[in-house]
């Protein structure tokens, strides 16, 4: 048996599917995903999509990049072969931090951005080269795709999701 | 129309402020009283140095350190309503009068800076060491005059200062008030112009006072721009006349923006609290907490900036504005900068607190004086030397300007609509929402 399929509604305008997803959503239906060309001010929040916790985990890789570039410069610079730079004796870790907060900063920087934008793709699975999932090529263009899965809205029936979708300003409805 | 009055509340706390401040001070000119004269001892401490970091010396640093430091954040708060206009930013409207009572204490805030520099061109006082007449001259009489020419008997002066000399071409006392004074007159100007055109906004309506606006904010902003570096030159750099650093007009440039962030939060949100500023939603709230945590890591960035490159190349001419700092104020520098760095950072990383106004006044207060602090320590150590001191009578006088400086800035938000009415973007600053 074929995969079951989802349910899409295209809209041509932001201001008609944001009015668009609060009635589907005051009718009791589950709206899974609504695929934009650009950011919507307010989506998300009609939507109820949860805060991101990108910001967490980026703080997260912050802090290992900040300890890692202490260990790592406390090993090179100081450990294992101290250096003697501009007269400055590498001795002590602690008589040169000054010297050293310049790469630590950089490093947890570093760390921090670099994570979190390999984090993001991870979980949105937008590597380059990996296929496009948006379920209609116009998406990236001018319109706008309201996803619905009729197994998570079991108590509609098909008929009821599309005329949903349609009575809301749908200029296309399909299923994929 | 939301109306802001004077709570007797708030007077009474501006009252008491000023109270304490007052009996502070005259607590602790009191103690040196009676313990004995330790201005007399501190006389004698400096040496033939030519500096007597007595009392007097001290009541006019911590005049400069009071008025440097308000007169500071009532320009930045200035500067930063011109950014707004010049970049027609629309989230910060409804609460510009807020920046425009900030900006009124700047005729008072002059005032009571220019009390300081006319003590000192009239030898008052010897914070400013360029002042001092007798460092130019080259010989030491016979009769103790001192003068230019070589006359029978003559030695050389020793206070004679070949590095101050060189400076006069810039650092004299002409050149010295004709800067100050087309400086902050220009300011009041601009303060003033913005603040008469708003409440004219208020009536006539329409997008042309605007684009007056950002006209002016973009002069303002370039005359701003060049003239905040210069005075921070004349007025605090100066001090330590020998010293120079390129990067210091920013430096102090960002601990007055951080100030002025600091002050309109709080003010914003004491009106919050009245009940007033309905318009003002959490996203504002949030936006000015950025700012507060921006212009933190601004300053922090800047104080080590300065501090890394003098701290490396370890050149004598450099040195020594450190070396007095570290060796007389390292209990004073240090948590300073770590008041001011990682308390914003730590506490107002997170969206939550910037959000939460309780978050948002305790570490406003708490960086707010340690950015006053900050100010004490681009002053005291070159003017006190070792003597400095961070006693009762600092914080008293800091009392007693803080009580002016807020009735200031209350008494002029009493004067008009706390929110303007026909502003262009005030719809959008309604809405902002992040």
């Amino acid at each position: 048996m074929a995969a079951p399929k989802k349910l899409y509604g295209l809209y041509n305008d932001d201001d008609i599917l944001m009015d668009a997803c609060g009635s589907i959503q005051n009718k009791g239906i589950q709206i899974k995903e609504v695929y934009t060309p650009f950011p919507v001010h307010g989506l998300d929040k009609v939507l109820g999509v949860k805060w991101t916790r990108l910001a967490i985990c980026s703080f997260m890789f912050g802090i290992t990049g900040l300890t890692l570039a202490v260990i790592g410069i406390w090993y090179f610079m100081v450990s294992d072969w101290p250096m003697n730079i501009g007269g400055k004796p590498s001795f002590s870790y602690y008589e040169n931090v000054t010297s050293f907060i310049p790469v630590t900063f950089e490093f947890t920087v570093l760390c921090a951005a670099h994570g979190m934008a390999i984090t993001y793709f991870f979980r949105n699975w937008t590597f380059p080269g990996v296929s496009a999932r948006n379920p209609h090529p116009k998406t990236t263009d001018d319109h706008f795709a309201v996803e619905l899965e009729p197994w998570n809205n079991a108590t509609f029936s098909k008929e009821d999701l599309e005329s949903a979708l349609k009575d809301t300003g749908a200029v296309e409805i399909f299923e994929k | 129309m939301e109306q802001y009055t004077i709570s007797d509340k708030v007077k009474r706390f501006v009252f008491i402020l000023i109270g304490i401040g007052v009996l502070a001070m005259a607590a602790d000119i009191i103690i040196s009283l009676v313990s004995g004269g330790g201005a007399e001892h501190a006389e004698h401490a400096e040496g033939g140095h030519g500096h007597h970091a007595g009392w007097g010396q001290r009541v006019w640093a911590n005049m400069l350190i009071n008025g440097f430091f308000y007169f500071g954040i009532a320009i930045a708060a200035v500067f930063f309503m011109a950014v707004q206009y010049a970049a027609h930013a629309g989230w910060s409207v409804v609460f510009k009068r807020l920046f425009e009572a900030v900006g009124s204490y700047l005729p008072i805030g002059a005032i009571m800076l220019f009390v300081v520099f006319l003590a000192g061109t009239f030898d008052l006082h010897h914070l400013y060491h360029w002042m001092d007449s007798s460092v130019y001259e080259m010989y030491l009489y016979t009769d103790g005059m001192t003068g230019e020419e070589f006359r029978e008997g003559a030695v050389m002066n020793p206070s004679y200062d070949t590095i101050i000399v060189g400076k006069k071409a810039y650092l004299n006392k002409p050149f010295f008030w004709i800067r100050a004074i087309v400086f902050v007159g220009v300011y009041i100007f601009f303060a003033n112009r913005f603040r008469k055109r708003s409440l004219e906004e208020d009536i006539s309506g329409g997008t042309n006072i605007f684009r007056k606006n950002v006209v002016d904010a973009a002069i303002f902003l370039v005359f701003f721009g060049f003239t905040s570096m210069v005075f921070s030159w004349d007025w605090i750099m100066s001090i330590d006349t020998h010293w120079f650093s390129t990067l210091f007009g920013w430096y102090v440039f960002s601990g007055m923006w951080a100030g002025a962030m600091i002050v309109v939060t709080l003010l914003t949100i004491h009106l919050k609290n009245m009940g007033l500023l309905k318009a003002v939603n959490d996203s504002h709230i949030h936006d000015l907490g950025k700012w507060m945590f921006a212009t933190s890591f601004l300053w922090s960035y800047l104080f080590f900036c300065q501090f890394l490159l003098i701290w490396y190349s370890n050149i004598p001419e450099e040195v020594t504005y450190y070396q007095v700092r570290f060796e007389d104020y390292k209990y004073i520098i240090w948590p300073t900068f770590f008041i001011n760095f990682i308390f914003p950072m730590l506490l107002l990383m997170s969206r939550d607190t910037k959000r939460n106004s309780a978050f948002l006044t305790l570490v406003g207060l708490i960086i707010f004086a340690g950015h006053w602090v900050d100010t004490y320590l681009l002053v005291t150590p070159g003017t006190m030397k070792a003597e400095g001191q961070l006693g009762f009578f600092e914080v008293g006088m800091a009392l007693v300007y803080l009580g002016i400086f807020i009735y200031m800035i209350l008494r002029s938000l009493s004067k008009a609509p706390v929110m303007v009415k026909n502003h262009p973007y005030l719809e959008e600053s309604v809405h902002h929402s992040i």
